[in-house]
C-alpha cells in the first residue's frame, strides 16, 4: 500500500462572505519535503495553513494530513503562528508556553521531565536563556524563538510556519533555516513555510507553491519561480521580489 | 481585641455569614481569573442585573400563583426562576457575540439594560400590599448577615458545581484564554468551553448576587483577580492569589462591618480595594526595581 502524502489538499475552496479567498486548491506534499508558500499579501497563504490545521473548514474540497482529516491529529503537527500582538497582560513564562506544546493545555505546575524537554527545545532554537523569562518581557524575535520551541518540543512530523522570519533580524533568520534543516535531517519531518522572501524559497525549499487565491505554480523551485508564473501571481513584473528573479 | 473577635464569631449568624462569604469568595476568585484575562469584567455586572430581572419575574410569577413561601429566607423560591433566567441571559450574550461582530461589552450592555428594565417592570407590577417577605433593597445591596442554614446549602452546592467545572478544565480554559486559535489547533473545543464558562458564571453570579447584592457583585469577580494579576508571574499563581485575596478581604470586611456597625457589603468591597491599592503599589515597586 502506498503511504499517504504528508499533506493532501484537494479542490479546497474557502469563502469569507462574498470573497473567495481560496479557489480549488489542489496539491500533494510528500513526507520530508520543505515547501515554501509564496504570494502577495492577502493571497490566502495564512488561510491555506489554517485549512491544513483544521481551523478553517473549506466550503468545498478537503485537506488531509497523512491520510487523516485536517485537525484530527494535533500531536503530529507543530504550528508557528504569524507573530501577532499577543496579550501582554497574560501572566506566563517562556517555559509555560513551550510546555503547552507537550500538554496541549495550560500548565498549572511544570513537571521535571516536561521542564527538561522544554529546556532541550529552547536550547535547539538558541533560546535556553529565556526559559524563566516572562513572555511580556520578550522582544519579537525572542518570542518567535519561543513559539518555534513550542512547535518543535513535541517532535512533530510536520511543521507549519506562518512567516516566521518577518520581524526577525537577518542573523536570526539565517539561524532559523539552519535549525529547520537540522531538525529535518534528524527526523525527516515535512516543513511548510509561508515566506515573503523568494530567495528563501529558491535556496532552502525543495518545493514551492505560488499562491494568489488559486495555485499559480507548484513544483521544484527552479521550475516554479519563473518570470511568467510570478508575474501571474503578483500581477506586475515591476514587483521588487519578482525583479530580482526575473 | 482578639477576645472580642472570638466573641463575634460565636454568634451563629456571624459564622454563617463568614462561611457564606468565604465560599462565595472562593468561587468568584476562581472564575474571576478567566473573567479578567478575557476582558469580561463587565459580565459580572451584566449577569448580576439579569438576576434582578429574574428575581422580579420570579416574585411576580410566584405571587400570582400564590406559591411564595411564608418564611423569610435569603433564597426565596424566586431564585429558582432567577437562576434559569440568568443562565439563559449568559448563553444569549455568548451567542450574540459569536454570531455578530459586536464586542462583549456592547452585547453585555444591551442585555444589562433590558434585564434592569424588565426587573423594574416586574417589581412595579407586584401589588404594594402583597407580602413578599423581602426587601428589594436587600436584593440590591446584599444581606450577608442574614444568611440562613438553607442558603448555605445552596451556596455550597454552587461552589461544588463551580469546582467540578473549573478544576478539570482549568488547563484548557487557560490555554484558550491565552490564545484561542492556538488552543483550537491543539484540539481544544474553545467554543464549547466558552459557553460552559458563561453558564457557570451565570449560576455563580445568580446565587452570589443575592447574598452580596447585585450592585456589589462585580467587585467580587473583578477586584481580587485584578489584584492577583498584579502580583502573579503565572496563571496558576494568579488563581491562587485571587482566591486568597478574595477570602481574606471577605473575612476582614465582615469583621469590620460588625465592629464599625456599617453595612458588610461596603466594608468587604473596601477591603478588596485596600488590597488592590497595596498590590498596585507593590507591582509598581517591582517594575521600577527590575528596571534599575
Ligand atoms: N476570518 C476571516 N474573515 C474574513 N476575511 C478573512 C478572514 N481571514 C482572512 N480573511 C481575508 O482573506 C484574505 C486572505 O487572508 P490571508 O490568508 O491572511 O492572506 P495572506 O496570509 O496571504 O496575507 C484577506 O483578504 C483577508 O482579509
Ligand atoms: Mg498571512
Amino acid at each position: 500500500m502506498k503511504t499517504p502524502p504528508a499533506l493532501h489538499v484537494h479542490q479546497a475552496t474557502v469563502r469569507f462572505g462574498e470573497v473567495e479567498v481560496l479557489s480549488e486548491i489542489t496539491f500533494n506534499l510528500e513526507q520530508g519535503q520543505f515547501l515554501a508558500v509564496v504570494g502577495p499579501n492577502g493571497a490566502g497563504k495564512s488561510t491555506l495553513i489554517k485549512v491544513a490545521l483544521g481551523l478553517v473548514k473549506p466550503m468545498r474540497g478537503h485537506a488531509a494530513l497523512y491520510g487523516k482529516d485536517a485537525g484530527s491529529m494535533p500531536e503530529r503537527i507543530g504550528y508557528v503562528p504569524q507573530l501577532k500582538t499577543f496579550d501582554r497582560s497574560f501572566p506566563a513564562s517562556a517555559l509555560e508556553l513551550v510546555v503547552t506544546g507537550l500538554r496541549r493545555s495550560w500548565p498549572a505546575r511544570v513537571r521535571a521531565p516536561e521542564r527538561e524537554r522544554a529546556a532541550a527545545a529552547l536550547e535547539q532554537v538558541g533560546a535556553v536563556g529565556l526559559i524563566a523569562r516572562q513572555l511580556s518581557s520578550l522582544s519579537g524575535g525572542e518570542l518567535q524563538r519561543v513559539y518555534l520551541a513550542r512547535a518543535l518540543v513535541r517532535r512533530p512530523d510536520i511543521v507549519l510556519l506562518d512567516e516566521p522570519a518577518t520581524g526577525v533580524d537577518f542573523l536570526a533568520e539565517h539561524d532559523l533555516y539552519a535549525l529547520l534543516e537540522r531538525y529535518q535531517l534528524e527526523t525527516s519531518a515535512t516543513i511548510v513555510m509561508i515566506t515573503h522572501d523568494l530567495a528563501v524559497a529558491r535556496y532552502h525549499a525543495s518545493r514551492v507553491l505560488v499562491l494568489n487565491r488559486r495555485v499559480h505554480g507548484y513544483g521544484l523551485p527552479a521550475d516554479v519561480l519563473s518570470e511568467q508564473c510570478l508575474q501571474e501571481a503578483y500581477g506586475h513584473i515591476g514587483h521588487a521580489h519578482a525583479l530580482s528573479f526575473g | 481585641m482578639i477576645l472580642e473577635l472570638l466573641d463575634i464569631v460565636q454568634y451563629p449568624f456571624m459564622r454563617r455569614a463568614l462561611l457564606a462569604g468565604i465560599l462565595i469568595a472562593v468561587m468568584c476568585g476562581l472564575l474571576g481569573v478567566f473573567v479578567v484575562q478575557r476582558r469580561l469584567s463587565f459580565l459580572g455586572d451584566g449577569l448580576a442585573h439579569a438576576a434582578f430581572g429574574g428575581m422580579g419575574l420570579g416574585t411576580l410569577l410566584l405571587l400570582s400563583g400564590g406559591w411564595l413561601g411564608a418564611e423569610a429566607a435569603l433564597f426565596r423560591q424566586p431564585l429558582f426562576v432567577a437562576l434559569p433566567f440568568v443562565f439563559i441571559t449568559a448563553l444569549s450574550i455568548a451567542w450574540v457575540r459569536d454570531n455578530t461582530n459586536l464586542s462583549s461589552d456592547t452585547t453585555i450592555g444591551v442585555f444589562f439594560a433590558v434585564a434592569v428594565a424588565l426587573g423594574v417592570m416586574f417589581f412595579s407590577l407586584i401589588p404594594p400590599d402583597a407580602s413578599v417577605n423581602f426587601d428589594v433593597m436587600d436584593l440590591l445591596f446584599g444581606s450577608i448577615l442574614g444568611v440562613r442554614q438553607s442558603d448555605l446549602v445552596i451556596i455550597s452546592a454552587t461552589l461544588m458545581l463551580c469546582l467540578i467545572v473549573i478544576i478539570p478544565l482549568w488547563g484548557r480554559l487557560g490555554y484558550a484564554t491565552f490564545d484561542e486559535e492556538l488552543a483550537r489547533t491543539d484540539g481544544v473545543a474553545t467554543r464549547r468551553l466558552e459557553y460552559l464558562l458563561f453558564g457557570t458564571a451565570a449560576v455563580v453570579i445568580a446565587v452570589s448576587s443575592l447574598v452580596v447584592g447585585i450592585i456589589l457583585m462585580a467587585a467580587y469577580l473583578v477586584i481580587p483577580a485584578a489584584s492577583a494579576r498584579l502580583l502573579a508571574k503565572s496563571l496558576f499563581q494568579m488563581t491562587a492569589f485571587s482566591v486568597m485575596i478574595g477570602v481574606s478581604s471577605t473575612v476582614v470586611g465582615l469583621l469590620a462591618a460588625v465592629f464599625l456597625d456599617v453595612p458588610s457589603g461596603s466594608t468587604i468591597v473596601l477591603s478588596q480595594a485596600v488590597l488592590f491599592a497595596c498590590t498596585t503599589l507593590l507591582a509598581r515597586r517591582r517594575i521600577f526595581g527590575s528596571r534599575s
